[in-house]
């Protein structure tokens, strides 16, 4: 049932929405290319690019809506993209 | 008891709005809306009011501050006319979309070009689908009172959604008449304390209000704003009984009001304030013996559909005046409306007193002698020069 003016109420509900599912097409982040400038994570419009325990960029297909400015903004080239599979 | 004031329109509207006790009103000034708002920033200045007044740069932005308001559970109250309600038509479908019950004096002008002030109806007539409830007034009393009942309506749970109560510009917002004033304590009686269950801000219980509505749930919320209009038409009912039943006064039944129905065969159908010209008429024309009947359309949306057909049942000339034209069609909404409504009936659409064009008792007897002979349904425009 939709809500009165499709109202949410709980909060916290894009853990339960993913908006990874719209992506044309996918970057992939290549780890050993990169330099860890941080331009990806600056520029992601989602914030679906994480630094891990490890120091590496690692984006969350979750969310990732396949926007690819992270990888317009590398500037050592480590990211590129592949098309999405349905 | 009361008090009884001569004023204008547009200050029974400010008397209103006071007497609702609004919390926030947002407001720029546009003719003939302006002398509204002036009044009200004269009683929030005098501390007779305490609400917050926000100055904005446009209509667009009243509107959008009165919807930020609103979304707080705050009572809200604006004025607009003309060009200032046009450019706030993209507000006007959040505002309803949203399900916020603010409350709108619309000053009835003409829209530009060529620039007028004067009045007709076409301002809110192009807001229709907005999803805002539209009551047409007849005189200042009924301004005053109309306000204070649009909260009540506005605010109830089958209904949340926005309240236009249109005046006629000049006719009504700038000519003085008696109006009784009741006590604040009972109008806040009768309106309660709005306590929104739908939209708030309270950080113990976190909303997000106006998201994406993506198609797989934007139709849903459509045919929730049809199903609150539906509903509303009976909530306008109770207000105007309760209302009478506290204030001893009454407008139809709410949605319309007939006037001399039972023994007419010809009737005019009108919304504001010429239906008071339209009742001198009848009341001349009666002491020739002559009956000619008025429906006076008093909520234009929700539309009275069911009461319009039960009291034109026996009609056999129907007039139908509109102050307001769509392009390309030759009539009037109300026009188009009736004649949908009424499909084996003879009904006949006048355009009248565009951009302030006087509408007087001849152009009156003029449409009831042409409707009276006419053969079939057709459009004629009142008042042309050659
Ligand atoms: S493609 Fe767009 S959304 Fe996805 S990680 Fe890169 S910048 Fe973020
Ligand atoms: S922009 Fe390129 S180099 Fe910089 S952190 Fe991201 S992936 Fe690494």
């Amino acid at each position: 049932m939709v809500t009165i003016a499709a109202i949410i109420y709980e909060p916290g509900n894009s853990i339960k929405n993913k908006t990874g599912s719209w992506r044309t097409f996918r970057p992939i982040l290549d780890n050993e290319k990169c330099v860890k400038c941080e331009n990806c994570y600056i520029f992601c419009p989602e914030g679906a690019i994480q630094e891990d325990e490890n120091g590496n960029f690692k984006i969350d297909y979750d969310y990732c809506k396949g926007c690819l400015i992270c990888m317009n903004e590398c500037p050592v080239n480590a990211i590129t993209k592949v098309r999405e599979e349905k | 008891m009361c008090e009884v004031k001569v004023i204008t329109g547009t200050s029974a509207a400010a008397e209103a709005a006071k007497l609702a006790d609004v919390d926030v009103i947002a407001a720029y000034p546009i003719t003939p809306q302006t002398t509204c708002v002036e009044k009200l920033a004269e009683f929030v200045a005098n501390g007779e009011l305490d609400a917050e007044y926000i100055k904005v740069e446009s209509e667009h932005s009243a509107m959008s501050a009165c919807i930020g308001a609103a979304a707080t559970g705050a009572r809200t109250f604006t004025a607009t006319a003309s060009q200032g309600l046009a450019l706030m038509h993209e507000m006007l479908f959040i505002a309803s979309g949203m399900r916020l019950p603010i409350v709108m004096m619309v000053a009835n002008r003409a829209l530009s070009a060529p620039i007028n002030i004067w009045n007709d109806h076409q301002d809110s007539i192009s807001e229709r689908d907005s999803g805002w409830i539209q009551i047409y007034v007849e005189d200042n009393q009924e301004t005053l009172d109309s306000i204070i009942q649009a909260y009540k309506i506005a605010e109830n749970e089958d209904v949340l959604l926005p309240v236009m109560v249109c005046l006629d510009g000049f006719i009504l917002t700038h000519t003085v008449e008696p109006v009784t004033i009741p006590k604040a304590e009972r109008v806040r009686e009768f309106l309660g304390v709005y306590e929104p269950k739908h939209a708030y801000l309270d950080p113990d219980r976190p909303v997000t209000q106006g998201p994406v509505g993506v198609p797989d749930c934007y139709m849903e919320t459509r045919k929730q704003v049809e199903e609150a209009m539906e509903r509303a038409k009976k909530v306008i009912k109770e207000v105007n009984e309760e209302f009478a039943e506290r204030f001893k006064r009454k407008y139809g039944n709410g949605l319309v009001e007939a006037y001399n129905l039972d023994k007419a065969d010809t009737v005019l159908v009108a919304m504001g304030s010429v239906c008071g010209t339209i009742k001198y008429v009848i009341d001349e024309l009666k002491k020739e013996g002559k009956e000619v009947g008025l429906l006076r359309i008093r909520t234009y949306r929700p539309f009275p559909k069911e009461d319009v057909r039960e009291l034109l049942k026996d009609a056999e000339n129907i007039a139908v005046l509109d102050k307001n034209i769509s392009f390309g069609f030759n009539k009037g909404a109300l026009g188009i409306e009736m004649a949908s409504i009424l499909k084996n009936k003879k009904v006949c659409n006048y355009i009248v007193g565009l951009g302030g064009r006087d509408i007087k008792i001849d152009d009156i007897k003029t449409i009831i002698n042409h409707v009276e002979k006419a053969e079939d349904d057709t459009t004629l425009w009142i008042g042309l020069k050659e």
